[in-house]
């Protein structure tokens, strides 16, 4: 393993990352914030909403932006970089395994991840106070949830990424990402989809579900959540079945 | 320690259309929803090749004549479905790492980082070979001004005309100093002046005792710059030699293409007999006449078709070249 060649990647990418830190800031934190702002301030200071909800909306929006974040992070420039100028071509002619260019992606995503977690939420408690109290209860379990979540969005990057061409980068957003964010249960616990039987089971194919739950259940624990050792379980299935299944589809479009 | 380069009975068969790396140009059927098998394409059949260390060694063929796959499958970018291919001591499938330090490529389409700016390109590049920061500096400056870019140098690719991306990707190839460079129908598209510029830097780099490969369909550079051409159709070798055993080895040397307003019956056996004609090969409604002589032929040529009752209407005469030689080998010019 030439650990010079990953960490001259890694360096490239945090040095294209750093000149296109606005851009990136505005994509990964309007949305979610505008969401906060809407539904954490607008409707519970109207009284549309009840105080208690403030609490609940702040782990499912580091769920999101945690997530998106690492599959934007990966996806966007591996789409952009396989295109036809071929621009990753410079890296897959450096001296190493092909696989650990993915997995440098990977990485660098998994960092984009981890980053967005630890912004939105100054950013959002900022909109929300006062009224917000957040409290790390099982500070191991919150981290490794943490880790897997960045771990399942890069690797999720790196299958979208490269399973995908320029000119589907729309259908991707209404096919995947909108779906996977309505049905991620980051705006309301899973519990409430009780009345929707058939969905609440559908719903488990997402693995955002187990983000914004994991999360709720290692931040506002008096809220209904789902178990933390199923979360654990299914966020590391996601995290092994994604880094696959993006290895292999990384391999098809690298190699002809 | 100069490095050569081989190859045994390599095949490739793509299954999809083959990748614009690949150089292949071929439409991409709409298969989708269809039930027809995926289309096969036999970019390379069985081509062997043995390349000398500290050689100029040039693959010459049309479009699709499996030039490009065969860098492909050199540079580690294609796999082959069979047969084998080193770079010096390494196999090129199973060795890729100690492959990719040996060699530079520079591709057919630039493939420049659009993301960084001319000299970051370079520099990075060097990062990726594990070359040491002063050192990688250096050298991205000492490039920059060789090809003509420092002006540039922090300004983002994205802006660069094609003939700046072509040098800048030349320079990034000859960043880490390789053994071994690849040049992709290097001048394409360059204007005349770039184009004399890069053979002066390729023949300077190859008398550092460096082995490179380069693929042309264009005459001239193949002529100027290889040692030895191995000319290559539908994914075989078809002849492989010096320009100039090549060229002799076409029979008379001058190519008169021929066309006639009908071809009567045993015309092609009297132009055969003139004098100087060694070969005389039959053409939609025409021929090709291959001779020692030229302009001087016609005359008789003339008087014969006008005898056989006939009519000339069209002469071509070429001087010896590779391009008659492709021809006489494949039936079919270059450009094609």
């Amino acid at each position: 393993m030439n650990w010079k060649t990953f960490f001259a990647m890694l360096a490239r990418d945090a040095h294209v990352a750093r000149r296109n830190a606005m851009q990136l800031f505005f994509q990964t934190f309007l949305q979610p914030l505008l969401f906060v702002f809407v539904f954490g301030k607008v409707m519970v200071s109207s009284g549309f909403m009840r105080p208690e909800y403030k609490n609940l909306l702040l782990p499912g929006i580091m769920a999101i932006s945690m997530v998106f974040t690492g599959i934007w992070a990966v996806a966007m420039p591996l789409i952009a970089e396989f295109q036809w100028t071929r621009e990753i071509e410079d890296r897959l002619l450096a001296p190493i395994d092909i696989h650990w260019i993915a997995v440098e992606k990977v990485v660098a995503g998994m960092i984009q991840a981890l980053a967005a977690g630890v912004v939105v939420i100054p950013l959002a408690w900022l909109v929300l106070r006062p009224g917000v109290e957040i409290h790390v209860h099982q500070p191991l379990a919150f981290v490794a949830i943490v880790l897997l979540v960045a771990g399942f969005s890069a690797c999720g990057g790196l299958a979208l990424g490269c399973s995908m061409n320029q000119q589907h980068i729309g259908l991707m957003f209404s096919m995947v990402i909108t779906p996977m964010i309505f049905f991620g249960c980051a705006y309301y616990p899973w519990s409430a989809l009780k009345t929707f039987p058939i969905l609440q089971k559908a719903v488990l194919i997402n693995p955002l579900v187990y983000a914004s739950e994991g999360l709720r259940g290692t931040l506002v624990p008096q809220f209904p959540h789902l178990s933390l050792v199923a979360v654990l379980v299914m966020l590391v299935v996601f995290d092994v079945l994604l880094l696959f299944v993006g290895l292999r589809q990384f391999d098809r479009k690298a190699v002809s | 320690m100069a490095v050569g380069i081989r190859t045994q009975d390599l095949r490739k068969v793509f299954n999809s259309a083959p990748p614009m790396a690949a150089g292949g140009i071929v439409a991409r059927g709409d298969a989708k929803g269809s039930k027809q098998p995926k289309p096969q394409t036999t970019a390379l059949d069985g081509l062997s090749l043995e390349v000398a260390p500290g050689e100029v060694f040039g693959l010459l063929g049309p479009n699709g004549a499996g030039k490009s796959t065969t860098v492909g499958v050199l540079t580690t970018r294609v796999r082959q479905t069979s047969g084998q291919a080193w770079i010096g001591e390494h196999d090129v499938l199973q060795d890729q790492a100690a492959v990719k330090y040996l060699i530079g490529v520079v591709p057919q389409r630039p493939n420049l980082d659009f993301s960084l700016t001319a000299r970051e390109i370079l520099v990075f590049h060097g990062a990726y070979f594990g070359i040491g920061s002063k050192q990688r500096n250096e050298r991205a400056d000492a490039l920059l001004e060789k090809f003509k870019l420092t002006d540039r140098s922090n300004q983002m690719v994205r802006g660069f005309s094609g003939g700046m991306m072509q040098r800048l990707s030349i320079a990034r190839a000859m960043m880490h100093d390789p053994q071994v460079l690849f040049l992709d129908e290097p001048s394409a598209g360059l204007d005349p002046q770039t184009r004399i510029l890069l053979w002066e830097i390729i023949g300077e780099y190859n008398r550092a005792g460096k082995t490179i490969l380069l693929t042309t369909h264009n005459m001239e550079e193949a002529d100027a710059l290889c040692h030895r051409l191995a000319i290559v159709d539908h994914g075989r070798m078809i002849a492989v030699g010096t320009p100039k055993e090549l060229k002799s080895s076409i029979p008379g040397g001058y190519l008169l293409r021929l066309r006639f307003s009908s071809v009567p019956a045993g015309l092609l056996d009297r132009l055969k007999s003139l004098t100087g004609v060694s070969e005389v090969k039959p053409a939609e409604s025409g021929a090709d006449v291959y001779s020692d002589r030229g302009g001087s032929l016609i005359g008789e040529v003339a008087s014969v078709v006008a005898a056989a009752g006939a009519e000339l209407s069209d002469v071509h005469i070429s001087e010896p070249s590779l391009e008659n030689l492709f021809l006489h080998h494949t039936g079919r010019s270059l450009r094609d």
